[in-house]
């Protein structure tokens, strides 16, 4: 049983690293790339993701019954819609500043196919404890992975970190990073170096 | 004239300056994922040009009679059943709601209509046909269509809805199948190991998007173009 389906922690951990949603499983693209040109806005739509995710994995696992094959997709997504309203007026309401900066990034978390994905592979299979962790655990995996990469073009490209400068001001600003193209080049390069690395951990693994 | 100005300025915009793939990112997945064989990605990119234009069509309709504050359905409809007439009514919360239904159910004519058709096309495309649901592309049209009704300097009628639309459409079907030509050529190439498939794919992208900045400034320098021949 224990293999066939792993236990709560197992899933938690799964979405950390070994599944992890961005480098991974490269899911839910369009807010990784697009509001990762520093650390605030990133780190505010991780956590909007996060709570969006989990909420919506909460609600499909508790109907999980009553759903029907061929609608399901509908209720995942409206589900998630629903969800989002609630985040999207919670930003606007508390953090208005930051609801303008992220424009049409947070009601489009609705088609991030991570939280589709999980409800389809998780939440609609799972029992709650398990969906719960397999939330929580994506959506730490998904904050560091914006962390990252908002932590990169944030230093690089401006060389401050949550808007203070940390670079000494002889530092010439990779000015391309914050722009568009430097979130492709970012996130590629990043890629390669977490690929690069597992691919030295299991090489070690299988030489000891 | 002017008229044609703006529509033509938000087509440019929407499909070469700020290009829904290499600007907003939205569309990424299909164009990371799919875009592997020019012919498949130049389908993909008909198909959500399609869907992009029907879905714009719907949600226009819906969010300027119905949803937008003040619209002119649900205010009569309020008064009709007698409603404070001193309140506005303003349905914009269920504006999320309504999009992705109505992308969901464009997806779902497309994909009847594209079975009954063109079956071959419909077997090529497999699982991709139903996944345009989840294509940020068109859900963001309809979020700036949606923001273009709601205000500001000037309320959008169903053209500039469909220019916008289309000239997404049109500017996804470019990025995608430019992407498309050089994977094909990727191919042959002696790439690193660790940035074998997606991580070569996300800095040729960059370098892509660097060219459509080449773009900026386009749009302004078209109009004046168009301004001048017409007085002249």
């Amino acid at each position: 049983m224990a293999s066939s389906s792993p236990s709560p922690a197992e899933r938690f951990i799964a979405g950390i690293l070994p599944e992890n949603p961005i480098y991974r499983q490269l899911l839910g693209m369009c807010p990784t790339l697009a509001v990762t040109n520093s650390l605030k806005p990133a780190l505010t739509m991780a956590i909007a993701t996060t709570f969006v995710l989990l909420c919506a994995n909460i609600s499909i696992s508790l109907i999980r019954p009553l759903l029907k094959p061929h609608l399901r997709i509908l209720v995942f997504t409206l589900t998630i819609a629903a969800f989002v309203t609630i985040a999207d007026r919670l930003l606007a309401a508390y953090l208005y500043e930051m609801s303008k900066q992220l424009g049409p990034y947070v009601p489009l978390i609705i088609v991030n196919c991570i939280i589709i994905s999980r409800c389809e592979a998780c939440a609609s299979k799972q029992p709650l404890p398990h969906a719960i962790a397999d939330a929580i655990g994506m959506g730490i995996g998904f904050t560091l992975a914006l962390a990252s990469l908002g932590f990169v073009r944030e230093l690089l490209g401006m060389g401050s970190l949550f808007g203070h400068q940390v670079l000494p001001s002889s530092w010439p600003n990779w000015g391309i990073l914050v722009l568009p193209p430097g979130a492709f080049l970012t996130l590629g390069a990043l890629l390669g170096a977490v690929n690069a690395w597992t691919a030295r951990r299991k090489a070690k693994q299988l030489s000891n | 004239m002017d008229t044609i100005i703006s529509l033509f300025l938000i087509f440019i915009g929407a499909a070469l300056i700020n290009n829904f793939v290499l600007h907003y990112f939205v569309g990424i997945c299909p164009f990371i994922g799919v875009s592997r064989r020019v012919d498949m990605a130049f389908g993909m990119g008909c198909a959500v040009t399609f869907v992009i234009a029907i879905a714009a069509t719907l949600s226009w309709t819906l969010t300027f009679y119905i949803l937008r504050p003040d619209a002119p359905l649900s205010a009569w409809l309020w008064k009709a059943l007698g409603g404070n007439p001193d309140v506005s009514v303003d349905l914009s919360i269920l504006s999320y709601i309504a999009y992705i239904f109505v992308i969901a159910s464009s997806v779902q004519f497309v994909e009847m209509y594209v079975k009954k058709f063109f079956p071959a096309l419909h077997r090529s495309f497999g699982i991709f046909l139903p996944l345009i649901t989840t294509n940020c592309a068109i859900l963001f049209a309809c979020l700036e269509i949606m923001k273009n009704l709601q205000g500001g300097d000037q309320i959008w009628g169903l053209h500039h809805a469909l220019a916008l639309s289309v000239g997404g459409g049109i500017g996804f079907t470019i990025a995608i199948v430019i992407m498309a030509g050089l994977r094909e050529e990727l191919e042959l190439c002696d790439v690193p190991k660790a940035l074998k498939g997606p991580g070569i794919a996300l800095l040729v992208a960059g370098i892509l998007a660097m060219a459509f900045m080449g773009f900026t400034g386009v749009d302004r320098g078209v109009a004046d173009a168009i301004r001048t021949l017409t007085h002249n």
